[in-house]
C-alpha cells in the first residue's frame, strides 16, 4: 500500500519541489557569481560589493567530480536507516555556475557505476522518514544513456 | 635569512598521544614542562603564553591560554587563547612568535592539548540549520572522511592511484613511528592488512583513517638575542616562516564542510588551489624552495591525502606523488621522508596539539634526536596543516 504520509523538504527554500527539480541557488545580481546555498548578506567576490542576490535554479545536470560511498553510519544529527544502508555520496560540475555541488547518489548505485566525468541528473528522494512525514532532499541520479565526458 | 624574521624554539614537550580519558589540561601541562625543561627556562620566566583552544572540553578549553597559565600558576604573564579549527595550534605559534618579533617579549610558552571522544567527530550539539557543518551530517550524512574520500577517489581516476599506493603510505608511516614514544599506535601493518580492514568511505578503509586521539605539546619560543644569551650558542633551531594564508576566490576544490565550492562565473580559478597556497606563502616567507627540504611532516588525515600533500608542499608535480612514494622517496632513507614521526596515522589526531607536534619533530630531527626515526643530516623542515573552514597552516623550522 502506498505511503499516506506528507511529503516536505527536509530543509526549506533549498529546491524546487516540481518534477523537474533544481537547486536554489543565488546569483549576485552585480556580478554574476552564484552560490549554493543561498548567499543573503554580501557577495563572496572579494572585488564585488554587492549585497543584491537573486534566486537562481541551478542547472539540474552535471558532470561527477568525485564519489564515494559511506559505508559506515553518519553521526547525529544524519537520520540513519536502522538497520544501516551504506550510499553513495558525489560532488558534481556544474557547468554554467562552474561549481561544484555536493549530493548523497540515489540508492542502488554505487563507486562501481560511477567515474570522475559521469553524466548525472538531479532528482528528489526521501532523506528519512517519521511517523506522519517523509523528509525529501536533492540526490543525483546518473543519466541513462549519457555520454561521459573529461572532467 | 635574516634575522628579524626568526625566531628560536629553544625546548619541544609532548605528553604521549593515546586514548587516556583524562583533563586534557594534563596532557598540556606534561607537555609544557618538559618543554620548559629543555629549553632550561623556569615557568615564571615565561612573558606570554599562546593557547590552543580545544572546543569539545567545555569552557577551559575555550579560553586555554588562560587555563594553562593558572594550572601552572598565575605569574601575570600576557596570554592569548586561539581557535582555528585543525590549525589552532599554528595559530597560536604564529601569535607567540608575532609578539616576539615585535618586540614585545622574549620568551613565550605555546601549548595545545586535547581529549577526544570515540567515533566519527560530529558537530557541536543543538539544532542549527544555519551551520554548514551541522546541515553537512543532517542533509548528506558527509562526515570527515567522506571528504577525503573525494580526493581519493578522484587521484584514482585522474592520476591511476590504486588502492594499494594509499596502503602503501599506511604501512610506510606505521613503520616510520614504530620507535616514536609519543605515538599512540607503534604497530607495523602489512599491506594486506590495511586492505582487509573494513571499508569505511570507499576507497578509505579504517586503518586509512587518522584516529581521534587524546595529547598535548608544548614549545618554548624566544628571540635569537635571548636565546643566543641563554643557549651561550648561534646554533640554535628556529622557526622561519609560519604561513596562515586563508584560500583566494573562486575556491575551487570541495572542502569541509561545505555543500559546494565557490562560482567561477565571475572570476577565473586560475591561482593555486588553498594547500598548495598555504605551503608557498610559507617557502616565501622563508626565502627558500621545496629543493631546500630535508623532511616535511604533513596532515595525513587519511593514507591518500598525504600523496595530495607531496604536490601541495612542491615535492613534485601535480600526479606524480605516486611515483615519488612507489620509488620510496618519501620513505625513511629516502630523498625527504615525510612523517618521519609516523604522522597522524600513529599518532591520531589531538586537534590543538597536531600542529605544535609537527613542529615538535622537526625541532628533535633538526638536532639530531629522533631516536629510532632519525633524518640524517636534516637542516630544514616544513610542516603542513589542513584545517576546517578555510584554516590551514605551514611551518618551516631550520638549524
Amino acid at each position: 500500500m502506498p505511503s499516506a504520509k506528507t511529503r516536505v523538504p527536509a530543509i526549506d527554500g533549498w529546491f524546487t519541489l516540481d518534477d523537474s527539480p533544481a537547486l536554489l541557488g543565488s546569483r549576485c545580481t552585480s556580478c554574476g557569481t552564484f552560490a549554493f546555498p543561498k548567499e543573503t548578506v554580501f557577495c563572496r567576490n572579494p572585488d564585488c560589493r554587492s549585497s543584491e542576490f537573486a534566486e537562481a535554479p541551478l542547472s539540474r545536470t552535471g558532470t561527477v567530480w568525485s564519489y564515494t560511498d559511506a559505508c559506515y553510519t553518519p553521526p547525529a544529527p544524519y537520520v540513519a536507516a536502522d538497520p544501516y544502508v551504506p550510499f553513495c555520496i558525489a560532488a558534481v560540475q556544474l557547468a554554467a555556475e562552474q561549481m561544484v555541488v555536493m549530493g548523497q547518489v540515489v540508492a542502488g548505485v554505487g563507486v562501481d557505476d560511477l567515474r570522475v566525468g559521469t553524466q548525472v541528473e538531479l532528482v528528489l528522494d526521501t532523506l528519512y522518514e517519521d511517523d506522519e512525514h517523509e523528509y525529501l532532499v536533492w540526490k543525483w541520479q546518473p543519466v541513462t544513456g549519457g555520454e561521459d565526458s573529461d572532467a | 635569512m635574516p634575522d628579524d624574521k626568526r625566531v628560536a624554539v629553544l625546548g619541544a614537550g609532548m605528553h604521549p598521544w593515546g586514548k587516556w580519558g583524562r583533563n586534557f589540561v594534563e596532557y598540556g601541562l606534561a607537555a609544557a614542562s618538559d618543554a620548559l625543561d629543555e629549553a632550561g627556562i623556569s615557568w615564571t620566566d615565561v612573558q606570554y603564553v599562546s593557547g590552543a583552544d580545544t572546543i569539545r572540553n567545555g569552557y577551559p578549553g575555550f579560553i586555554a591560554g588562560a587555563t594553562f597559565a593558572q594550572a601552572l600558576g598565575w605569574t601575570g604573564a600576557r596570554v592569548s587563547s586561539s581557535y582555528a579549527a585543525c590549525a589552532s595550534g599554528a595559530q597560536a605559534v604564529s601569535n607567540a612568535r608575532a609578539q616576539i618579533l615585535a618586540g614585545l617579549c622574549d620568551v613565550a610558552l605555546v601549548v595545545g592539548a586535547d581529549t577526544t571522544p570515540k567515533g566519527f567527530f560530529a558537530p557541536v550539539g543543538g539544532e542549527r540549520k544555519d551551520d554548514p557543518d551541522w546541515l553537512r551530517f543532517h542533509l548528506l550524512g558527509a562526515t570527515n572522511p567522506t571528504y577525503f574520500a573525494l580526493y581519493a577517489r578522484r587521484r584514482m581516476d585522474l592520476y591511476g592511484a590504486t588502492e594499494a599506493d594509499f596502503a602503501a603510505v599506511k604501512v610506510k608511516n606505521a613503520r616510520h613511528g614504530l620507535q616514536n614514544p609519543y605515538a599512540r599506535y607503534r604497530k607495523e601493518v602489512t599491506a594486506e592488512e590495511v586492505l582487509a580492514s573494513p571499508m569505511v568511505a570507499d576507497p578509505l578503509r579504517l586503518l586509512e583513517i587518522c584516529a581521534t586521539s587524546d595529547g598535548g605539546a608544548a614549545l618554548v619560543l624566544t628571540s635569537l638575542d635571548f636565546a643566543r644569551r641563554h643557549a651561550g650558542t648561534d646554533d640554535l633551531v628556529t622557526i622561519d616562516a609560519v604561513s596562515t594564508v586563508t584560500p583566494t576566490f573562486p575556491q575551487a576544490v570541495i572542502d569541509m564542510p561545505n555543500f559546494s565550492t565557490e562560482s567561477a562565473v565571475a572570476a577565473p580559478a586560475t591561482g593555486p588551489t588553498f594547500k598548495h597556497a598555504v605551503a608557498l606563502a610559507a617557502y616565501e616567507e622563508a626565502g627558500i624552495g621545496p629543493e631546500d627540504v630535508d623532511l616535511a611532516e604533513v596532515y595525513d588525515l587519511s593514507s591518500a591525502l598525504e600523496l595530495d600533500w607531496y604536490e601541495d608542499i612542491g615535492l613534485c608535480k601535480q600526479g606524480e606523488a605516486e611515483r615519488l612514494l612507489r620509488d620510496g622517496d618519501t620513505t625513511l632513507g629516502g630523498r625527504v621522508p615525510v612523517n618521519p614521526s609516523g604522522g597522524l596515522s600513529c599518532f591520531g589526531e589531538a586537534i590543538p596539539a597536531q600542529a605544535i607536534a609537527q613542529v615538535c619533530e622537526l625541532v628533535w630531527q633538526l638536532r639530531g634526536r629522533a631516536t629510532g626515526r632519525q633524518v640524517d643530516g636534516a637542516r630544514v623542515g616544513i610542516t603542513a596543516n589542513q584545517g576546517l573552514f578555510g584554516h590551514g597552516s605551514s611551518i618551516i623550522v631550520s638549524s
